[in-house]
C-alpha cells in the first residue's frame, strides 16, 4: 500500500511539526503574545524544564511526574525572575529584549559551568509502532497529544476562570483593572510564571528524544518566535492555527525536498503572513469578529 | 659574552598559542584538546622542555564563535607573539582563521579530523582525513552487509565535501546511493528523515551529523525502530555518545577513529591514566585530545632536529625529509612533507547493544594520500588552499 504509507507519513508529518511549533510556542505565546515581553530566554526556560525533567526521571520518578516537576521549576524560576528584573520593564518592551537575553546567556553559561557540557540522555519511552511498510515513534503521538491537551488547558484557564478574567483584564488595561481593585502586580507575576511553566513541560516533553546540553534552548526559539509572530496576540485563536498553517508548509516542503527545504519554507511563509496580516493571524479572526 | 646571550635566549619560552572552544556548542568536544595540550606541555616541561626551553601556553576561550577565532588569532600572532599556535574545531571556525595565519605569516596546528583538502604551507593538519577514515570503513561495511548505501550529512563544508567522499568511494566499491540528505546545522527534529530512510530501505547509513542539535538523530531513530546498520567519521570518536545516549540508540554504529579511550594496549591504557590523574574529572578522553597531545610532541620533535629553531620555514624543512615521526599513543604516526598531514593507526570502533565498545579490525600507518596524490606539494609550492575530490587542484 505505497499511497497509504505516502499518505498516513504525511499527515504523521504535519501532526508532527504542528505538535513541535504549538509546544515551542505556547510559553512564549503568553509571554510575548499576551504580556508583550520579547522573552530571548524562552529557549533557556525550555532547558531548565528538560534537565529537571531528566535529573528527576534519572532518579526513578515516572516521566509524567517528572515532566509536571520540570514544569513547576521552570514556573516558579520564571517568578522569581518577573519579581527581580522582568517587572521593572513592563513599559520599556525593547529593554526586556536586552535583560532577557542577558538573563538567557546567564542561564546557558551558568549551566556549562555548573553542570558540564552534557547531560546523559534519558531513552524515549512508549516503542515503535508498524503502520503500514513503515514504523513510527508511539511517543510522538503522545507529544500530539500533549499539544492538543495544552491548547485546550489554555483556553479553559484563560476564557472559563477568575483568574483568566483578571489576567486578560490587567494586561489590556493595566491601571483600569488596578482601579477595580485587581493586585495587577501578582496577576503580571503568575501570567509570566505561567509561560514559563508552559515552556517547561516542552522542556520537559521534549527532553527524552533530545540530546540535553546547555544550548539546547536555541533549538527552540526560532520556531517559537515565528509561531507566535504569525500566530498574533492571542494564544488560542493564533498559536493553535498557526502552528497548523506553518506546520503544513514544514511538513509539505520536507516532505518534498528534504529538511532544508522545509526550513526556508517556513521562513517564506512566516514572511508572507506578516507582509499580509501585520498583527497575525488572531489578529485577522478578531478583526473580522468585530 | 656570545655564549652569555646565547643562554639567556636559550632560557626563554618557547610561546604556544591554544585557541579552543571551552564554552558555547563545541565545548563537549573541544575541552579535552586543552586538556590534551596542558598534559603534553606539563610533561615535557617537567623533562626540561624543548632544545632547554621550557614551553609556555597562551590559552583562549573562543566560545564556539568564529569571529573569537579572528580576533584570538591576531591577538597571539600580533600581540602575544607566538611561536605557533593550534587552533579550532570545526571546519568553519579553521576556515575563519586560516586567512589571517596566512596574511601574518604565522605557524599554526590544526589538531582534528576533518574534511580534508588543505593545501597550506602555514598550517600542519594531524587529524584524521577522509582518505583515512572512509576509504576504510565503507568497503568493510559493503561487504559486511550490503551495498545499498543512504547518506545523512551536516549541511555545510564538513558534511558536503565528507558525503562527496562517500559517494565516490562507494561508486568505486561497485555500490549504490540510494539517498542523500543534507541537513541544517540547528534541525532537531528528524521524523521526515527517519521516514525517508525507512523508504529507501538502505543497508548502510552513513551519518555525518554534528552538533547537539543533529545527535537527537540517534534517540529519535531508536524510537521509531530503525535498526540500519551506521558508519560514521565523527560520532563516537568526538562526542563519546556511547556514554551519553541511553543504549541502545547507537547500536550498529561503525566508526572509524584514529583513537579513543576504550583501545586496548599497553601505551594506550598508560595514557589514559595519565591523563585521568591530571584531569579526574573529564568525562571521556576523545580522538581530539589524543590529536592535540601528539601534535605538542611533533611540534618538540620537529625543534628538536632543527637544533632548537622555532621559525616555520627551518621546521617545514625538518618536515621535508620525510621522516618526522613521534610515538603517539594509538602507535607510530608521521608527518607527510607533501600535504603536512599526518598518517594514522585506524581503528574500526563497533558500538554494541549495551554500547560498549570492541575493535573488529585496525588499520596501521594509513597516509593522508590524497592531497599529494592529485598534485598538492608543499615541498615545491604553497597554493593557500582547500581542494575538494571535484574541485582538485589545477594541473
Amino acid at each position: 500500500m505505497p499511497n497509504f504509507d505516502a499518505v498516513f507519513g504525511f499527515l504523521y508529518q504535519f501532526g508532527d511539526a504542528c505538535a513541535f511549533l504549538v509546544l515551542c510556542a505556547s510559553g512564549l505565546a503568553v509571554i510575548f503574545g499576551m504580556m508583550g515581553v520579547i522573552n530571548l530566554a524562552h529557549g533557556e526556560f525550555i532547558m531548565c524544564g528538560a534537565y529537571v525533567t531528566v535529573t528527576l526521571a534519572k532518579l526513578g520518578a515516572p516521566l509524567a511526574l517528572a515532566i509536571l516537576c520540570g514544569a513547576l521549576a521552570t514556573g516558579a524560576a520564571g517568578i522569581v525572575l518577573e519579581r527581580l528584573v522582568i517587572r521593572h520593564l513592563y513599559q520599556r518592551p525593547l529593554d526586556t529584549v536586552v535583560a532577557t537575553w542577558g538573563i538567557s546567556l546567564i542561564i546557558s553559561q551558568g549551566a556549562l559551568i555548573l553542570l558540564g557540557p552534557s547531560l546523559s540522555d534519558i531513552s524515549t519511552p512508549l516503542g515503535s509502532v508498524d503502520i503500514g511498510n513503515l514504523s513510527y515513534s508511539v511517543y510522538r503521538f503522545a507529544l500530539m497529544a500533549a499539544a492538543a491537551g495544552l491548547l485546550l488547558a489554555l483556553y479553559l484557564l484563560f476564557n472559563l476562570t477568575r483568574f483568566g478574567v483578571l489576567a486578560r483584564a490587567t494586561i489590556q488595561v493595566p491601571h483600569m483593572a488596578e482601579a477595580l481593585g485587581v493586585n495587577t502586580s501578582l496577576i503580571y507575576s503568575l501570567t509570566f510564571g505561567i509561560g514559563a511553566a508552559l515552556a517547561g513541560a516542552t522542556g520537559g516533553l521534549y527532553a527524552p528524544t533530545m540530546t540535553l546540553v546547555p544550548t539546547m534552548g536555541s533549538q527552540f526559539i526560532m520556531e517559537a518566535f515565528v509561531t507566535v509572530v504569525v500566530g498574533g496576540s492571542d494564544v488560542f485563536l493564533g498559536t493553535a492555527p498557526a502552528g497548523v498553517t506553518l506546520g503544513l508548509v514544514k511538513a509539505a516542503m520536507t516532505t518534498w525536498q528534504g529538511q532544508l527545504a522545509g526550513q526556508i519554507g517556513l521562513l517564506v511563509a512566516v514572511i508572507i503572513v506578516i507582509r499580509i496580516l501585520p498583527r497575525g493571524i488572531s489578529g485577522l479572526i478578531l478583526r473580522e469578529r468585530a | 659574552m656570545t655564549f652569555a646571550a646565547g643562554a639567556a635566549h636559550a632560557a626563554e619560552p618557547i610561546k604556544l598559542g591554544v585557541l579552543e572552544d571551552q564554552s558555547g556548542d563545541f565545548a563537549l568536544a573541544t575541552i579535552g584538546k586543552v586538556h590534551g595540550i596542558q598534559l603534553a606541555t606539563d610533561e615535557i616541561n617537567a623533562a626540561g622542555g624543548i632544545a632547554g626551553r621550557k614551553l609556555e601556553l597562551v590559552i583562549y576561550d573562543t566560545q564556539s564563535d568564529n569571529t573569537r577565532f579572528q580576533e584570538f588569532m591576531r591577538r597571539v600572532l600580533q600581540r602575544d607573539k607566538v611561536d605557533v599556535v593550534f587552533a579550532g574545531f570545526s571546519s568553519a571556525s579553521r576556515e575563519a582563521y586560516r586567512p589571517i595565519v596566512d596574511q601574518l605569516n604565522g605557524f599554526a596546528f590544526y589538531n582534528n579530523q576533518y574534511e580534508g583538502g588543505v593545501c597550506d604551507a602555514h598550517m600542519m593538519v594531524t587529524g584524521a582525513v577522509p582518505e583515512q577514515q572512509f576509504s576504510t570503513l565503507i568497503p568493510w561495511m559493503m561487504e559486511k552487509f550490503g551495498k545499498r548505501v543512504y547518506t545523512i550529512a551536516a549541511d555545510y563544508n564538513f558534511g558536503q565535501i565528507s558525503a562527496e567522499w562517500v559517494r565516490n568511494i562507494v561508486k568505486e566499491q561497485g555500490g549504490t546511493m540510494v539517498g542523500e540528505e543534507f541537513i541544517p546545522l540547528g534541525v532537531s527534529q528528524f521524523s521526515s528523515t527517519i521516514q525517508n530512510i525507512q523508504k529507501a530501505k538502505p543497508d548502510i547509513l552513513i551519518t555525518l551529523l554534528v552538533g547537539a542539535a543533529q545527535s537527537s538523530y540517534y534517540e529519535q531513530a531508536a524510537a521509531a525502530n530503525l535498526h540500519v546498520p551506521m558508519g560514521s567519521s565523527v560520532n563516537v570518536g568526538q562526542a563519546y555518545e556511547h556514554k551519553r545516549f541511553k543504549p541502545p540508540s547507537l547500536a550498529n554504529m561503525y566508526v572509524t577513529t584514529n583513537w579513543i579511550e576504550e583501545v586496548d594496549d599497553p601505551k594506550s591504557k598508560e595514557f589514559v591514566a595519565k591523563w585521568h590523574a591530571k584531569f579526574p574529572n573529564e568525562p571521556y578522553i576523545n580522538q581530539e585530545a589524543e590529536n592535540s597531545y601528539l601534535a605538542v610532541y611533533m611540534y618538540k620533535e620537529m625543534v628538536e632536529r632543527a637544533n632548537g629553531s622555532t621559525k616555520r620555514d627551518d621546521l617545514r624543512a625538518i618536515v621535508a625529509k620525510g621522516d618526522v615521526c613521534v610515538d603517539a599513543p594509538e602507535g607510530k604516526v608521521c608527518m607527510d612533507p607533501k600535504s603536512q598531514h599526518m598518517s594514522h593507526t585506524i581503528y574500526l570502533a563497533k558500538v554494541g547493544d549495551d554500547h560498549s565498545i570492541t575493535f573488529p579490525k585496525v588499520w596501521t600507518d594509513i597516509k593522508p594520500y590524497w592531497l599529494g596524490s592529485v598534485g598538492c606539494d608543499l615541498t615545491q609550492k604553497n597554493p593557500n588552499a582547500q581542494y575538494t575530490p571535484s574541485s582538485p587542484p589545477p594541473k
